[in-house]
């Protein structure tokens, strides 16, 4: 079975935004969807602005589908699977996390 | 094939609009223009020569410039005035000699003022009102009067009348008919405009036959009337009507109507070959037409003939809609219900100042006349209905009686053809607006740049409006101002609702009157508008997911995700001690340092950990957040005005300081930008500012809605010669409107644009607080004045806020991402390469990786 490797305290997240993890070398965004209180994690980096942000964006839904919006030129990021919404071309790795009492996890 | 050489003599409005028209052409390029003036300088906006006194330059009343004839191949010649035509040769002599010929010829020589033939009036101070010349000679008459007389109390004469007044003169109207503006109103509206004007302090002297200007006792001068009585005053403005300037074609063989006026076909051809005649010199069917739409439409009706196209002057309609001295005065075709059988209806509210007439036919079906005074709303439902010879929908004198249940049976815009003229000042019509919304313009302020809309007298805004609705519906396209798919609300009623609900968090007003989660779109307007009415912090649990990146870490993010920091200089005034303090921070942190556009220091590079301990050695020198990342105020520019400067009429720099300190921190829908200069020199700007302020010799002039950027726009001239309080007052005012009724995201430019009622209403809700809401805008304005504090000087105080400012949650290395080279003596940011990447998660010391 795989492995989870602890990150953070939920309470380091406020609720409706993200903060930035490094898990094994790689910039993960996790993020704290406040109407579900379920945590949700992509990459940090975003491949349009070419710059480790989207955890500083704004979360939201569009249509239904959870999203961050990139804090430089605004595109979707799905939360649950990475797609970029305007250019699929460009989604983003989707990490598994979870929170186990109150410390917020990523599959390792 | 050679090109075909026009000579246009006068550039007025008219000769203009015909040079616009022949520059507009497709086949402009097979023709040279050439124009002669006599005045010193090319066309200018003769219809609002009165703004002059408010404050507008001859530069804003300039309709076009050398730049433009230049651009367009036309040759002009000013000062100069043609004084002979040589038909046989197909030339023009001017004054000074020159010789031009021409293919044709068109005469735009205009009308020059009637002055009645009385004794005496030839005399120093005995002016008229037609140029900018005459208005520099009424300001410099006025210096040295205390009291002035327009002869004259028609449409012309009141607004002289207007500027006597704007000049701080006793105003007195003399008029030898027995009511005002005799030619457009009726007894009972020429009554109440009287009666209106007398109340603002302007004498009025009906059926006054002046038979002499002899010298005064107490003024200059003194008129002796036909009945005995007699006025003093020091000065004597003429405003007794126009008449046609036919001389040039009165000599040269040129027919002529026999009270005046160059003869003209429906194609504005004269009885001379090849020679137009446009505008007020010319007469069409018997009649001269002194408003300057049909002289606009005579201009393209050449234009087409020259062209070989086949456009015809057909008359035009003199109906006519506008504010004298203040009140709102219209006339609408037989006012004086003349034709013979024609039924009326009037309707007259003497408390509230209203008198309505409208003139209706025989049959008490189609509308063929009205007037208008204290209340005009009706003004271009009734107009479309005569124009359009549209069937009365119920019985006619609803038409003028107020809508005590809104059952006022307005004229859907669906009825109107196509062909109906909605904006006279530029010929636009129904079909053109629908046109220019099928073309893409979906809103006022497009329609305005698309098709001229608007722009000329603006008493079409509202029926424009109504009209560029109905295009938007018959193409299906919902207007759908709703803030996003989470709130079916406008901005301005999510306002109301926060206000008037009470609502001090996203999560409330989601839950009572939005759905889903939200998005980038709603979360930081509604930040913002809590934010203007509460002024909490905006770091606050409950808060901070609203927010941008930008407001979240209080500093403005650029395109590597490092973020730049701009400390407040209110004012732009700084200490050395201060600036050593600036410069410290930005070498001890190797920061790219740059001065901006509004007189302060912006740090660029710093990563996220660095913003704490940046900001800690900024407020303990003193310094304060300075917003560059809020959508609020942002500076307030300053020249350096009368402290040290020759010129400065006021302290500029006090005004700004003060301005800066009172508004910083003011959430708002857009940035805002203010300025203030210390005289008219205008070195801070002030006229491109949201908020521009400009000393004078009498107090401050307030500009307002102005902007820089990818759009410029020449802010508007609000209000005049304010002391402080007053000046304060009202930018509370303004300010706290704007933030309630804006879009989001919008300038106070685009704003104003689309604000219905212009300029106009918003002198109205501000400075006469039509809507009664004025105390309330100021008290919300002093709450959050009273609320503020420094987000970085609270932000430090907070360990739990501080946790944020960190690349990694869990680990203290930085982001990997960046890399900076050297330019100019400074770092350069950009992105590393993957190489370097690499190397740095390894940890080899990358050359490039050193900020300077």
């Amino acid at each position: 079975m795989s492995e989870w490797k602890d990150i953070c305290k939920l309470t380091d997240l406020a609720a409706n935004t993200g903060v930035c993890a490094l898990h094994n070398g790689e910039q993960v965004a996790i993020f704290l969807d406040g109407k579900e209180q379920k945590v949700h994690a992509i990459s940090n980096f975003d491949p349009i602005g070419k710059a480790n942000v989207l955890s500083r964006g704004i979360i939201g839904d569009i249509k239904g589908r959870l999203v961050v919006a990139s804090p430089l030129y605004k595109q979707h990021f799905c939360l649950e699977t990475g797609e970029c919404l305007e250019e699929p071309e460009n989604s983003v790795k989707a990490y598994q996390v979870r929170v186990e009492g109150d410390v917020v996890q990523l599959q390792a | 094939m050679s090109k075909q050489k026009i000579i246009v003599v006068g550039n007025g409005m008219v000769g203009h609009k015909f040079i616009e028209n022949m520059i507009e052409h497709p086949d402009y390029d097979q023709y040279e223009v050439v124009t002669f003036s006599e005045e010193p300088r090319l066309a200018y906006d003769r219809v609002q020569l009165s703004y002059y006194f408010a404050g507008k330059t001859v530069d804003e009343l300039m309709l076009t410039s050398p730049d433009y004839y230049d651009e367009n191949g036309v040759r002009f010649i000013v000062s100069d005035k043609v004084v002979n035509i040589d038909h046989a040769n197909k030339k023009v002599v001017t004054e000074s000699g020159r010789e031009e010929s021409y293919d044709k010829l068109i005469l735009a020589t205009g009308s020059y003022p009637f002055v009645p033939p009385i004794p005496g009036k030839d005399q120093e101070h005995c002016l008229v009102y037609r140029t900018i010349e005459d208005l520099e000679g009424m300001t410099a008459s006025a210096k040295v009067s205390k009291v002035g007389v327009v002869v004259g109390g028609g449409l012309l004469g009141l607004e002289a009348a207007n500027a006597l007044k704007n000049l701080g003169l006793e105003t007195h109207v003399v008029e030898f008919a027995p009511r005002l503006m005799a030619v457009q109103l009726d007894e009972g509206g020429g009554q109440l405009l009287r009666s209106k004007i007398e109340e603002l302090g302007v004498s009025v002297h009906t059926e006054k036959n002046t038979t002499e200007i002899v010298a005064g006792e107490t003024c200059r001068y003194r008129m002796n009337f036909a009945d005995g009585s007699h006025i003093e005053t020091d000065m004597i403005l003429f405003s007794a009507g126009i008449r046609p300037q036919d001389e040039l074609a009165r000599q040269f063989d040129i027919e002529i109507g026999p009270r005046g006026g160059i003869v003209i076909d429906n194609y504005c051809q004269t009885s001379a070959k090849d020679v137009y005649a446009i505008g007020e010199c010319a007469l069409w069917d018997g009649k001269i037409f002194g408003l300057v739409a049909p002289g606009y439409n005579m201009a393209k009706v050449a234009v087409s003939h020259i062209t070989g196209g086949g456009l015809a002057f057909e008359g035009a309609d003199m109906s006519t809609k506008l504010k004298l001295l203040g009140v709102d005065v219209a006339s609408i075709g037989d006012a004086q219900a003349r034709t013979p059988g024609c039924l009326s209806y009037t309707y007259a509210d003497g408390h509230a100042g209203v008198y309505k007439r409208l003139v209706v036919s025989a049959d008490n079906k189609k509308v063929i006349g009205a007037v208008l005074v204290g209340d005009v709303e009706a003004y271009g439902n009734l107009l479309q209905m005569m124009l359009g010879d549209i069937e009365i929908p119920g019985s006619p004198e609803a038409l003028i009686l107020p809508s005590i249940d809104g059952a006022a049976p307005a004229l859907g815009v669906d009825a109107l053809p196509d062909s109906a003229q909605i904006c006279s000042c530029h010929d636009v019509t129904k079909g053109d607006i629908f046109e220019a919304v099928k073309g893409g313009c979906t809103d006022l302020a497009g329609i305005k740049s698309c098709t001229k809309a608007v722009t000329g007298c603006g008493g079409c805004a509202a029926m424009t409006t109504q009209v560029m609705n109905a295009a938007l519906t018959e193409m299906g396209v919902e207007v759908d101002d709703s803030l996003c798919e989470h709130f079916s609300y406008t901005r301005q009623e999510i306002f109301d609702i926060i206000r008037v609900k009470g609502i001090k968090s996203f999560d409330e007003l989601l839950e009572s009157y939005g759905q889903g989660r939200g998005c980038e779109i709603c979360k930081p307007a509604i930040g913002s508008m809590l934010a203007t009415h509460w002024n909490e912090y905006v770091l606050d649990d409950k808060h901070i997911g609203l927010q941008d990146t930008n407001d979240v870490f209080l500093a403005n993010m650029q395109r590597d995700g490092t973020y730049s920091v701009v400390p407040r200089i209110a004012g732009g005034e700084i200490t050395p001690e201060q600036l050593i303090v600036l410069g410290e921070v930005g070498r001890d942190f190797g920061l790219y340092t740059k001065i901006t556009g509004g007189q302060r220091i912006d740090f660029f590079g710093a990563q996220l950990h660095e913003l704490p301990p940046i900001w800690e050695r900024l407020v303990e020198a003193g310094f304060e957040t300075g917003h560059a990342y809020g959508k609020s105020l942002r500076t307030v520019k300053s020249c350096v005005g009368s402290t040290w400067c020759r010129y400065g009429m006021l302290d500029s720099v006090s005004m700004a300081v003060n301005l800066e300190m009172r508004y910083k921190g003011l959430r708002s829908p857009h940035k805002l930008k203010m300025a203030v200069s210390g005289c008219t020199r205008e070195c801070a700007e002030a006229q491109g500012k949201d908020v521009g302020v400009i000393a004078t010799d009498k107090g401050w002039n307030l500009y307002l809605c102005g902007n820089g950027g990818m759009k410029p726009r020449h802010a508007d001239l609000f209000a005049q010669d304010l002391d402080d309080e007053t000046l304060l007052k009202y930018i509370d005012r303004f300010l706290m409107f704007y933030c309630r009724t804006a879009d989001k995201l919008q300038r106070t430019s685009v704003w104003m644009d689309n604000l219905e009622g212009g300029l106009e209403y918003l002198h109205e809700v501000i400075v006469e607080d039509k809507l009664g809401i004025c105390e309330e805008l100021e008290a919300d304005m002093q709450r959050v004045i009273d609320t503020y504090e420094c987000e970085w000087k609270k932000t430090l105080n907070s360990p739990e806020r501080l946790k944020r400012f960190a690349h990694f949650i869990n680990s203290d290395l930085t982001d990997d991402n960046l890399a900076y080279v050297e330019m100019r003596g400074q770092a350069k940011g950009r992105i590393a390469t993957d190489e370097e990447r690499q190397k740095q998660a390894k940890g080899v010391e990358i050359e490039t990786v050193e900020l300077v």
